[in-house]
């Protein structure tokens, strides 16, 4: 029951908001919307936790510790997240950037993008998979491209192509798990089944599914924004509004990787090798090294910070590559925690360049100064996405870190260098921005303070205590992707 | 019908098919490659219609239709009312070294027999035979969105891909279940609304469909 309230919510919400367009009370319905989720997605998360996993809907559902925790994440953030457009789209209103059609349509679209996310997360069939993961590309395409200016269109137009080829990649290697798993189900929907296949995989055609993995592994990794497909991700996180970029970073990408580990799964257990994880690992460290360096030559504030998701997801694709128990409780933590802190960052970033009227950064300046809230917001934000004790990331990158030592140690290196410079080029831009007296074109707003807050407790607090029941959530899921 | 005449029709219409992918290529007018494109999608939906008249999976007739009305008459009738709307339809498009693209061309079918060659001696499909090509229009879909310049044509190629992934679905497996083809089919509805919303946003901004004059997001040094 909690499931199908979480998942007809948004989709509802994403009607009425269509329906009622550019009324005052708008964002508010949005916040009530997304919050009505989130409390879906915990009570479904307390069932799952107390009961174990479950299927529901004729087998068409499929509700474990892995995409429960991805479900109230995602519900989580897309509730901060309206709570900021509130305060963020009205100001944007006032500049003259989006009148009441595109209000209306950023509404509705919001709503219909969670509802797609989370039907990706909790569908047991592998082809719905896909069709959500498109959908929730298809719903963020034109939200890109919002403020209608040459940049923001040509960035949606890449999205839009970029992705549109890598999602029809991650179908020929579905047809092909397909055909594999024809060979032992038979036909017809129950062989799409991921909880069918996963009982099955030994019995897969190792062959064909490495082949398939190849094409899963380029197609949705091109959605995690993985080196070399990741072109689209820093125009589209830079040219759409804050709230998207927000949501995008923190949420978009963690549910392809959860796709994508998904499918690893099966070919795991069918190949019986470590092949599917060798090609992760090479993607991700390859993404940790180009992004780390790209960091370095950004002058778009949202734009480095889009970098530093491809490193963030680099770094998660790298840990469930590797495998074993520590490496993969680092990963999923790292989802978790980078989700919370790039979103928080994003929420002060978007503040940060309306009070400038810019998102250049040698515009931005003497934040603290400005505007405590979202200066200090940025400060820590960054101080914790960099990976300093004692926040989240921290204690996630450290695990990871750790299982490279001991399972790889020739990789330890690589991996230290990325996070090196990565903190290296992220702090050289901060710190300006942050300190210093204010400019005289600096103007004062209302920042949206809730989110940040929120945010940044909840990743300082896990990085100084874990409860008890996150850690065994997250070791039941180690256990599923064992 | 039997068995190996039904075959040897599905690899005449599998040819039919990867020669229209190497026609849009190469096509320069508008109109001639909406037309190619009607055409592949034509030879798709009989192709589909007769593997599942032979191989008795009635669901097929369902996909055969469903690819008939999409890709032979609603998006290419799109396509055609977008292009007068937007008064382009005598445009030429130019594209650079033909014989090199026909050779990548030539090269990516031969990479996805290669590819493919496990696949089909697992294989005991009558159809197993033209999942290489099924691979190859979705390559040469992708070669076109890369050779070529123009936003419309971009989407052709990216329609094509498509094809032939709905190829491959019908030769490999004959079909994916009935409702990831629905599924997929309402995918491609929506995006033909959203490239049909981005072509009037790029017109009215960039006063071309030409993609190479979106070149302000680069990486400054």
């Amino acid at each position: 029951m909690p499931l199908l309230i979480l998942l007809s919510v948004p989709l509802f919400a994403s009607l009425v908001l269509a329906f009622i367009g550019d009324r005052k009370y708008a964002p508010e319905i949005n916040i009530f919307g997304s919050a009505a989720t989130f409390a879906a997605g915990v009570s479904l998360a307390l069932d799952v936790y107390a009961n174990g996993p479950m299927l529901a809907g004729g087998k068409f559902f499929f509700v474990d510790a892995f995409n429960v925790y991805l479900a109230v994440l995602t519900s989580f953030v897309s509730m901060t997240t309206a709570i900021f457009s509130r305060r963020y789209m009205r100001k944007e209103r006032e500049h003259g950037r989006v009148g009441p059609i595109r209000m209306r349509f950023y509404h509705a679209m919001f709503q219909l993008f969670i509802f797609a996310m989370l039907l990706c997360l909790l569908t047991n069939n592998v082809g719905v998979l896909w069709i959500a993961m498109e959908l929730a590309t298809l719903s963020t395409v034109l939200l890109v491209s919002l403020y209608r200016t040459p940049s923001a269109i040509e960035a949606a137009w890449k999205y839009f192509i970029l992705c549109g080829v890598g999602i029809a990649l991650a179908l020929f290697g579905t047809v092909l798990l397909y055909f594999a798993a024809e060979k032992v189900l038979g036909e017809g929907g129950e062989a799409l089944l991921w909880t069918n296949l996963s009982q099955v995989s030994g019995k897969l055609e190792p062959t064909v599914l490495s082949l398939a993995f190849v094409f899963l592994m380029v197609g949705y990794g091109t959605k995690v924004g993985l080196v070399p497909v990741h072109n689209w991700l820093p125009d589209a996180h830079s040219e759409g509004p804050t709230p998207i970029s927000a949501v995008l970073s923190g949420l978009l990408l963690n549910v392809a990787l959860y796709a994508l580990v998904r499918c690893k799964v099966l070919v795991d257990g069918s190949t019986g090798t470590h092949h599917a994880g060798d090609i992760m690992m090479g993607f991700g460290l390859l993404s940790i090294i180009v992004a780390a360096f790209s960091l370095l030559r950004q002058k778009d504030i949202k734009r480095m910070f889009a970098y530093s998701s491809i490193e963030h997801m680099g770094i998660a694709t790298f840990a469930f590559g590797l495998g074993g128990p520590i490496a993969t409780f680092g990963a999923l933590l790292h989802m978790l925690v980078h989700s919370l802190t790039k979103s928080s960052i994003f929420f002060t970033v978007g503040h940060a360049s309306q009070m400038h009227s810019t998102q250049e950064m040698d515009r931005i300046k003497g934040l603290i100064r400005g505007n405590p809230l979202v200066g200090w917001g940025l400060m820590f934000g960054v101080m914790a996405i960099v990976g300093m004790p004692p926040f989240g990331v921290f204690t996630s990158e450290f695990l990871i870190l750790t299982a490279t030592i001991k399972d790889a140690p020739f990789l330890t290196p690589f991996l230290l260098l990325g996070f090196g410079v990565a903190f290296a080029a992220l702090f050289r831009r901060v710190q300006p921005m942050v300190t210093g007296p204010a400019p005289s074109y600096q103007r004062p707003i209302k920042a949206a303070h809730i989110p940040v807050i929120f945010h940044m407790a909840l990743v300082l607090a896990i990085g100084i205590y874990m409860p008890d029941f996150l850690n065994q959530w997250f070791h039941r899921a180690v256990e599923l992707l064992k | 019908m039997n068995t190996s005449l039904a075959a040897n029709i599905n690899s005449f219409l599998a040819a039919m098919v990867l020669l229209t992918a190497f026609g849009m290529l190469v096509q320069r007018r508008m109109y001639g490659l909406i037309h190619l494109f009607a055409w592949q999608g034509f030879f798709l939906s009989i192709s589909t219609a007769i593997v599942g008249f032979v191989a008795g999976a009635h669901h097929l007739y369902i996909s055969s239709i469903l690819t008939l009305s999409l890709k032979v008459i609603l998006l290419p009738y799109i396509l055609h009312i977008l292009i007068q709307r937007l008064k382009i339809h005598k445009e030429v498009e130019t594209i650079v070294n033909v014989p090199m693209t026909m050779m990548i061309g030539i090269a990516l079918v031969i990479f996805s027999y290669h590819l493919t060659a496990p696949v089909r001696e697992l294989s005991t499909l009558m159809t197993r035979s033209t999942l290489a090509v099924a691979l190859a229009t979705v390559l040469l879909g992708l070669l076109m969105m890369i050779t070529r310049r123009h936003a419309v044509t971009q989407i052709i190629g990216f329609l094509a891909m498509e094809n032939g992934l709905f190829f491959a679905a019908t030769s490999a497996t004959y079909g994916m279940p009935l409702v990831v083809e629905l599924g997929v089919a309402l995918d491609i509805l929506i995006a033909a609304f959203i490239f049909g919303i981005f072509f009037f946003h790029i017109h009215t901004t960039f006063d071309s469909l030409d993609v190479d004059q979106m070149a302000r997001l680069k990486e400054e040094d």
